[in-house]
Formats: C-alpha cells, sequence, structure tokens
C-alpha cells in the first residue's frame, strides 16, 4: 500500500517536500492548523500564542512530566488566505537551527478530501540534511530512554 | 536475493542504527565500536558483518585493527534519513484526521 503521507528532500537542494491527502474537507483541515484547541491535540503541543493573521505570531511549547520544557517553536506569519495557504517561518529555540520558512498549501479535492503540501526551505542544504537527522537520532535516543526506564527498577 | 530489501532489514535494528550514527562522522575500529555497547562484542561484530555485508559499511585494515566507515552513497540510496522523518509526520497528520472527524461529529 501507498503511504498516505510522502516527503521528498532533492539531493542539493535545501528544501522538503510533504503532501498528505485528507478524508477530510479543506474547512476542517485548515481548522486543525489555525484553532489553537485543535492543533494542542495532534501536535501534542501546547500553543502559547497564535495570531492567525498576516505578520502575527505564534509560540507552541512542548514540557515532560517534570515540566521541562522538550520544545520550544516560534514564528511569524508572512500571509495566510482561509483555507487555502498559510505562508509563515519557524524555529526551535536553543535547539542550534537557522530560521526555516514554510508554505502550506491546503487544497480541496472533493467534498469530503483535502490535500496539504508542505515546501520547507532552509537556509542550507546541510540545515536540511541535519533536520531530516533529528528523528534518525531521536529514534535511538528514545530507544535508549526506554531501556533505560525499564531497567531502572532492578 | 533482495538487496535491497536486506538493507531495510539492516536498519532496521536500533543496534545497527546505532552503529550508522556512530560512523556518521568518523572511522572507528571495531573494538571502539563496541566500547559504546553494552551487548557482547561478538554481537556487535554481528552487526557489523550485516552491516557490511549489505554495503552499508566499508571495511579497512590498518594495523592489527579493522576500521569501519560509512558507505556514504549506499546511505543517500536508501534516503535512510527520511523514513523515520516521514514517519513522524504520518502518525501526526493520522491523529490530526482523527482529531478533526471527532469534531466534525461534534460539531453536526
Amino acid at each position: 500500500m501507498e503511504p498516505k503521507t510522502k516527503v521528498s528532500a532533492p539531493e542539493g537542494l535545501q528544501e522538503i517536500l510533504i503532501t498528505r491527502t485528507f478524508n477530510l474537507p479543506v474547512e476542517l483541515l485548515y481548522k486543525a492548523h489555525t484553532i489553537p484547541s485543535l492543533i494542542e491535540q495532534w501536535m501534542n503541543n501546547k500553543v502559547l500564542e497564535l495570531n492567525n493573521e498576516a505578520f502575527g505570531s505564534y509560540q507552541f511549547e512542548n514540557k515532560d512530566e517534570h515540566g521541562n520544557i522538550l520544545f520550544l517553536a516560534q514564528g511569524c506569519i508572512h500571509s495566510i488566505v482561509e483555507n487555502s495557504q498559510i505562508v509563515r517561518t519557524f524555529q526551535m529555540v536553543n535547539a542550534g537551527f537557522p530560521v526555516q520558512l514554510e508554505f502550506l498549501d491546503f487544497k480541496s479535492t472533493s467534498n469530503n478530501q483535502s490535500k496539504l503540501d508542505i515546501k520547507i526551505i532552509f537556509k542550507s542544504v546541510e540545515d536540511r540534511n541535519n533536520l531530516l537527522k533529528l528523528p534518525f537520532a531521536q529514534g535511538i535516543n528514545g530507544a535508549h530512554n526506554r531501556l533505560q526506564k525499564i531497567l531502572k527498577p532492578l | 536475493m533482495n538487496l535491497r530489501r536486506d538493507i531495510f532489514q539492516a536498519i532496521a535494528d536500533p543496534t545497527r542504527r546505532a552503529i550508522l550514527l556512530l560512523l556518521a562522522t568518523q572511522s572507528l575500529s571495531a573494538g571502539s565500536i563496541a566500547a559504546n555497547f553494552e551487548t557482547a562484542r561478538p554481537t556487535v561484530s554481528k552487526h557489523l558483518q550485516i552491516l557490511t555485508s549489505c554495503e552499508l559499511l566499508s571495511q579497512r585494515q590498518k594495523g592489527r585493527e579493522v576500521y569501519y566507515q560509512l558507505n556514504i552513497e549506499k546511505m543517500k540510496e536508501i534516503e535512510d534519513f527520511i523514513e523515520p522523518f516521514r514517519k513522524i509526520w504520518e502518525e501526526r497528520f493520522d491523529k490530526l484526521e482523527q482529531v478533526m472527524k471527532n469534531y466534525q461529529s461534534n460539531n453536526q
């Protein structure tokens, strides 16, 4: 079966393309990206701030059970068109990555289906590749952490 | 034998992925690689053998030690780094779809 979410990172280009078709009308897909209580449910982040307007800012945060910040991201919305497009900057705070530019294009493909195309542009090819490696590295750390948790009571 | 399928089996193992990550920036001897793991050395050797047989690693004799290095071309070929990244988005988007279906039925 073909995967629903496709990711491509063309060789030598400083961009990542993410494409996904949803069994949802485009209005709902757009709402999932603009209503804080909904974003929080699927992104698993707390929305500290989100101003859905041109030159509005946003801030997302994720904490562990002890209140330590695991992830803090922020950016500025450059332009926003309802049910159609969001152009924004994105940067993880204290993660060593430069800011990136994101184009989110929402398209209705039928009454109950929609498509999201995300194009992320990085400062350099190297920055892009480092971001791609992040889940790979975290996957390994995650496995180690789980192992430590299991072994702890022994 | 399907070499491509073997590569994916090779990287499915967390220890082998950790070995590949260790070798991302440097070539290391079998001993130094094994020192990074609590697993028994023969087990690490077995992992190295699997990674070498599907050409993800290449070996070089240096004095008494065998050094291992990452075969960058092969890594590019399998786009190994993209798959974990893609999976994260896939899970996130599956959740989005579920959250919005609930939202839709609650707001009808």
